[in-house]
């Protein structure tokens, strides 16, 4: 497994940035997850977890008339049929459970969409857990549906108002309360970032998607697909698909971002495509930032994308070359959203749409009957809203 | 220069700990915050502690994050810092408390280097440990800064050792979980936390979050070396009408904070 080294960087990137008060709190931490994952019982239990209650393994589709439209084949890990309609029920429930292995009685999260803040009370719900999710006022806002939820499932929803009110907020506003309670509070962080182990602990649990992928995909063609591509936000997504592909040298991995706007105008969240080398909450990684270092807001049509930061295994990849990151734009993804949903009845998460968009662009280099493999990382049940205004369905093109 | 040991020096001969009194460059304004720089030095505070506004400020609480905000609004700079320290340094010494972001994005070495050469004593770095310092440690030897690493309430012993080892000029006792903000009463978790820390270092150990008052400023000085004010002072102006009656507030505090450590 590629490993950070012993202090948690892989290369330049990574590392702990964080107060000194939640060191010791970060090395538990480290220490229980190596341990539960050297544990039978635990990775047993978690197994077992995964397949009754989050419906894994997801199942890799073909996607016959949208290869026969684009040229290449199209294959679709498909994390949407999973438990709350995404791959994020694979890393809380492995966070949960390790939470309970620590003896630790309340989870808090930070959530941009709502995405991870449901599939947290879920995780919470599940294993009777006390939970608070910190969630940007504006989110709340146009999440208001995922607000319900998360209080349905008997989560504590603290609507953050500062700085940008949005996702990053959310985490400085959960990195906070982490500090004050990290006594009994596990912090469930939602993606590859953050301060070392989080990185390498929510890869850990992601990095089924492409075990189960890569696996799928031998048995059912008996190769290797030619690409893997994802869509990369903070990227929990798309290093639960690299990790096994990493050392199939002949396996293009491709990371899509948000390309906001388009790139051009500087409202995106591009990170890696247009950021700088900095720290933000707890590693160094690429960051949207200014001249100074203060952090620049990002913009996306996806919540879910909509962050100035990525996961530090995400820049090594990217400076050393194994991975490709390029920026997708709103009216890009959208096309591909509609696309799918008419060429295959699915409709996928407006993330998971930058990821298929990307991979649909690359598609047109490739030579014909390359295999494409798109993890189609989410639902799109949360998008509606985002969907009808975008779409205008609510007036004369939908009437 | 001067540095903290020459602060710590003077209170020591004074046998009493050391004010030391926080508040962001550029707040509430760039030429105010050079103004309550001046008033707090005027009034007894023996170390000042300039904060660097930054736009994620984890360990802070909603006083010092307004006044970050605002400094920010207020089109504040890092290199403005360099402005301040000049004009205020040669009373007191002048530390910079930064998140590593903006200096690493400045260049650790040329931020060491111009603040330096501003009359600065030393940066307090409240999410770099030393374990990730590697490049402020060479800079702040080359250029003979304090460098005032943060010990913790949940520092292990090893821990605590090599933190106090990488520290120059004196080692910030957190003295409670939690982020910055006055707090009524202070932490039970200090006395203890600066014990723990005096079995591995002969430095001043600097006691901060949650003083408001001489009454607890007296109360800290009782065990800590230097007694650390940042979100009550900045409240004097969170809480004023206008600028000037924030500095007359801040007047009247340092002044009891100040009369809190000679008791």
């Amino acid at each position: 497994m590629p490993n950070p080294d012993a202090s948690g960087h892989w290369g330049e990137f990574g590392g702990r940035f964080v107060p000194e008060a939640l060191i010791a709190a970060l090395d538990e931490l480290e220490a229980a997850h190596t341990a539960a994952l050297a544990d039978p019982a635990f990775t047993a239990e978690l197994d077992k977890l995964g397949r009754e209650y989050g419906n894994l393994p997801s199942p890799l589709y073909f996607a016959e008339r949208l290869s026969e439209e684009t040229g290449v084949e199209v294959w679709l890990k498909r994390e949407d049929l999973n438990h709350t309609g995404a791959h994020k029920i694979r890393n809380v429930l492995g966070q949960a459970l390790l939470t309970k292995r620590m003896g630790k009685t309340r989870i808090i999260a930070e959530t941009g969409a709502g995405q991870h803040g449901v599939a947290s009370a879920t995780a919470a719900a599940y294993f009777g857990l006390e939970c608070t999710v910190y969630m940007g006022e504006e989110d709340t806002r146009r999440q208001a549906l995922n607000v319900a939820r998360m209080r349905l499932l008997g989560a504590e929803v603290v609507p953050v108002t500062t700085g940008s009110r949005t996702l990053k907020d959310a985490m400085n506003e959960a990195l906070r309360e982490w500090v004050a309670s990290v006594d009994h509070t596990h912090y469930l962080i939602g993606s590859v970032g953050g301060p070392a182990p989080f990185p390498q602990l929510v890869r850990d649990y992601c990095r089924g998607i492409g075990d189960e992928a890569r696996a799928q995909f031998l048995e059912r063609t008996g190769s290797l697909p030619d690409v893997v591509a994802a869509c990369v936000g903070g990227g929990s997504n798309a290093m639960g698909i690299f990790t096994a592909f990493l050392d199939d040298a002949d396996v293009k991995l491709y990371g899509f971002e948000a390309g906001g706007d388009g790139y051009d105008t500087g409202r995106h969240a591009a990170t890696i495509t247009a950021g700088q080398i900095g720290v933000l909450h707890g590693a160094r990684t690429f960051v949207l930032q200014d001249e100074d270092g203060q952090t620049i807001e990002s913009h996306s049509i996806s919540a879910g994308l909509d962050y100035p930061g990525v996961g530090p295994e995400h820049a090594h990849l990217a400076a050393t070359g194994r991975a490709a990151y390029e920026p997708v734009d709103d009216a890009e993804a959208m096309a591909a959203l509609e696309k799918l949903a008419r060429t295959e009845g699915i409709i996928c998460a407006i993330e998971s749409a930058h990821g298929l968009a990307g991979a649909l662009r690359l598609a047109k280099g490739l030579k014909p009957g390359a295999r494409v493999l798109v993890n189609l990382s989410g639902r799109g049940d949360k998008d509606m809203g985002n969907v009808v205004e975008y779409f205008g369905f609510a007036n004369e093109k939908g009437a | 220069m001067l540095h903290a040991a020459d602060a710590f020096a003077k209170t020591r001969a004074e046998e009493r700990a050391a004010l030391v009194g926080y508040l962001p460059a550029g707040y509430p304004t760039l030429a105010d915050s050079i103004k309550a720089v001046e008033i707090m030095i005027d009034h007894g505070a023996d170390i000042i502690e300039l904060g660097l506004p930054y736009s994620d400020p984890v360990m802070d609480g909603p006083a010092i994050q307004k006044a970050a905000d605002q400094a920010l609004a207020g089109g504040f700079r890092t290199r403005q810092v360099f402005e301040v320290t000049e004009a205020v340094a040669g009373r007191v010494p002048i530390l910079v408390m930064t998140y590593w972001n903006l200096v690493e994005r400045y260049g650790v070495e040329r931020f060491a280097r111009d603040f330096a050469a501003a009359g600065g004593a030393g940066l307090i770095t409240p999410d770099l440990i030393p374990d990730e310092a590697g490049e402020w440690i060479a800079a702040s030897d080359a250029h003979g800064l304090d460098r005032v690493f943060l010990v913790a309430p949940s520092s292990t012993e090893e821990r605590i050792a090599s933190t106090v080892a990488a520290c120059r000029g004196f080692v910030y006792a957190q003295s409670v979980m939690g982020v910055t903000g006055a707090r009524a009463a202070t932490s039970a978790a200090a006395p203890l936390l600066v014990e723990r820390t005096r079995k591995h270092t002969d430095l001043p150990i600097g006691v901060g979050l949650g003083v408001r008052s001489g009454d607890q400023a007296a109360e800290i000085g009782a065990y800590g070396d230097a007694v650390i004010v940042g979100s009550a002072i900045v409240n004097c102006y969170l809480e004023s009408d206008d600028i000037p009656a924030g500095h007359q507030k801040l007047a009247e505090l340092t002044a009891d904070l100040a009369e809190g450590v000679r008791r």
